[in-house]
């Protein structure tokens, strides 16, 4: 199976001129890319590391905008054989402040050895640094020198070494990386793509950041790696513009493409039929919905609203996956359609086990995520480590050829994570038929759009704003059937009973949030002293204020 | 004619996209560099625009630099309208 550099080298050299990625810009011309182009301008970056005494193993942390300078850098550190790492880029919302503090904890974490940025930036960048800092060099994406002839070393790289570095955001998130190895990225490509059934005529499409795993391996690497053209758009044009990902289907022949569950309502609502003019759809054989919880509603409104253009609904497809195992878990709807589940809501959500729906009372309709992929072996178990039997409700526990090498730095994280030899998933779910169906989370997590979000780290932004008690936030999110993901809600206790005192504490949560986390926070519930509920241990019982919040405030979820 | 646009202006972005109806926004307020409107309801505002004041604003206009408080967002209405 080799390394990153045997599979580059060979496609340097058997075919140097072909099309390894269209990327796009709106307002600019699309770029075509030539693996030839992509390893010349990548040596540029790797040069700049070797001359900046960087070594084979080290970290290199990329903060560079989603385009050219990101993937050339991203590349030619995995030339070099340092272990990229990418930053998201500070956005104009985002308080400079906090974003520091994750920077900053990030490096101390990951000890970087140097950092890929742009001049603009620099400044930012270096006052994260503390004294003693692992950071050596800071280095401008302006100042890259491009084409020259990669030199791959095909000696020097070995198939267990660490090749990348990825992190979920937020304070918390950065604080975990996931470590893979040449071995496990590349295992998870040949697995992947074959119960995918890639061949020649497939292309992918896909908006999705690079600093998430679903955009990194199967909108990045895997096309690359695997020889499959790519188109690569910025996830702040297809937001502003979300028609752009069905134009670009229609004129490249998009056969797959990877989304989040809230962006099959985000381009079934905010698409018009005006935007869709001349535009087919027929060549697209996947949508496979990933990352967040996957409702079979926002599925069928994706292909009531796109069939007049060629959509078919048998490209309705499913996966369940985490960076933790590089990517894919499961993969459903490429064979056989998606299978759905409607299940009894009482049973599933007080005994814990998904009995099929009775007529006379209300029901769930679980989406199933399909049967583990080749190399990879799902179970559900109960507290104690025994798996259980089918329909009945446990954590989902894995083992596979392409499990992280470890969370970086993190030994007791990483020894945490397993029970003998099992990764611990913290997601519940069942088994039904081989299948594999998803129906919450063991940790408080809350993910919006794809993005996965630590509570914690929104409490602590919202218990800055003056007039909120230290430790007396809470943050939960609740489903949302129209947007088709969840919305952070924020309970936080404040003395005053003011109404404009209250307005003001309650615009400057709101502000502090999204500026710390980028995050829209759309509900601030402000409460009196002792409102709050905490277990015995005096946490925040996160799901039990939820609760509590629904209760009294009516709250109807839209 | 101005204030018209302004006031339809605010009273969508208050109640349909912050969902919370009481809100005043000042005519210079900052929406987009502050973070008030996020980057995933900028489409919806376009989308507004075009349906009540039909006039387009295209995807790559969609930022602070373009326009960022109702004042900004009504004169680019207005300047379009005669145009």
């Amino acid at each position: 199976m080799g390394t990153f550099h045997h599979i580059l080298q060979s496609h340097f050299d058997n075919h140097p001129d072909q099309v390894a990625i269209v990327l796009q810009h709106a307002g600019e011309e699309d770029k075509a890319i030539t693996y030839r182009h992509l390893l010349q301008q990548a040596v540029g970056a790797q040069e700049k590391l070797e001359s900046e005494g960087i070594k084979p193993g080290e970290v290199v942390l990329l903060i560079l905008q989603h385009g050219e300078d990101l993937i050339y850098t991203y590349f030619g550190t995995i030339l070099h054989g340092a272990i990229p790492s990418i930053m998201p880029y500070l956005t104009e919302k985002l308080q400079p402040e906090r974003y520091r503090e994750d920077l900053a904890s990030l490096i101390e974490v990951s000890q970087p050895a140097a950092i890929f940025t742009y001049a603009e930036f620099k400044p930012e960048v270096e006052s994260a640094l503390s004294e003693g800092s692992s950071v050596r060099a800071v280095m401008l994406a302006e100042e890259i020198p491009g084409d020259k002839a990669p030199v791959f070393d095909l000696d020097r790289r070995k198939t267990e070494d660490i090749v990348l570095l990825q992190h979920s955001s937020g304070t918390t998130g950065l604080q975990k990386g996931v470590a893979l190895s040449h071995h496990a990225v590349l295992s998870q490509i040949e697995s992947y793509s074959s119960v995918l059934h890639v061949d020649e005529d497939d292309v992918i499409v896909s908006w999705l950041p690079l600093y998430h795993d679903m955009g990194l391996i199967a909108g990045f690497l895997m096309p690359i790696l695997y020889g499959m053209p790519l188109v690569l758009m910025s996830p702040f044009d297809w937001v502003r513009a979300p028609y752009r990902l069905m134009h670009a289907i229609s004129q490249y022949h998009g056969t797959l493409v990877w989304l989040p569950n809230f962006a099959y309502n985000f381009c079934a609502q905010k698409i018009r039929p005006r935007h869709m003019e001349g535009v087919d759809l027929s060549s697209w054989r996947a949508v496979i919905n990933c990352s967040e919880p996957m409702r079979h509603e926002s599925q069928q409104l994706f292909v009531e609203t796109f069939k007049p253009w060629g959509f078919r609904a048998s490209a309705i497809a499913t996966s369940y996956a985490m960076a933790e195992n590089t990517f894919a878990v499961t993969q459903g709807g490429i064979d056989d359609p998606v299978v759905i589940d409607p299940v009894d809501r009482e049973s599933l959500q007080v005994d814990r086990v998904a009995k099929p729906a009775f007529d006379d009372r209300p029901q769930i309709v679980m989406v199933s995520a399909g049967k583990p992929i080749p190399g990879t072996e799902v179970k559900v178990i109960d507290p104690d480590g025994n798996t259980m039997d089918d329909r009945l409700i446990g954590e989902i526990a894995l083992r596979s050829d392409y499990m992280l090498t470890e969370y970086y730095h993190r030994p007791d994280t990483t020894k945490k994570a397993f029970l003998e030899g099992w990764y611990l998933t913290g997601d519940f779910g069942y088994m039904l038929n081989g299948e594999v169906y998803i129906t919450g989370r063991k940790k408080d997590l809350i993910i919006v759009g794809g993005k996965n979000i630590y509570p914690q780290d929104l409490e602590r932004i919202a218990m800055t704003v003056p007039g909120v008690h230290p430790g007396r936030a809470v943050a939960f999110g609740i489903f949302s059937q129209r947007l088709g993901t969840e919305q952070v809600v924020i309970v936080a206790e404040v003395d005053t009973d003011d109404p404009d005192e209250k307005q003001r504490i309650a615009d400057d949560i709101r502000q502090k949030v999204t500026q710390g986390s980028a995050v829209a926070l759309r509900y601030v519930h402000l409460v009196q002293d002792s409102w709050i509920i905490k277990t015995s241990s005096g946490k925040t019982a996160r799901l039990a204020n939820r609760e509590k919040f629904i209760k009294e405030t009516n709250f109807k979820k839209d | 004619m101005k204030d018209d646009i302004i006031n339809k202006l605010e009273t969508y972005i208050k109640e349909e996209i912050l969902q919370q109806p009481n809100r005043n926004i000042e005519p210079d307020e900052p929406l987009i560099s502050s973070g008030l409107i996020d980057s995933f309801s900028l489409v919806d505002v376009a989308l507004f625009v075009e349906d009540n004041f039909g006039v387009q604003i295209d995807d790559t206009e969609l930022n602070a630099d373009v326009f960022d408080s109702l004042n900004d967002l009504s004169s680019l209405i207005l300047d379009r309208q005669e145009s």
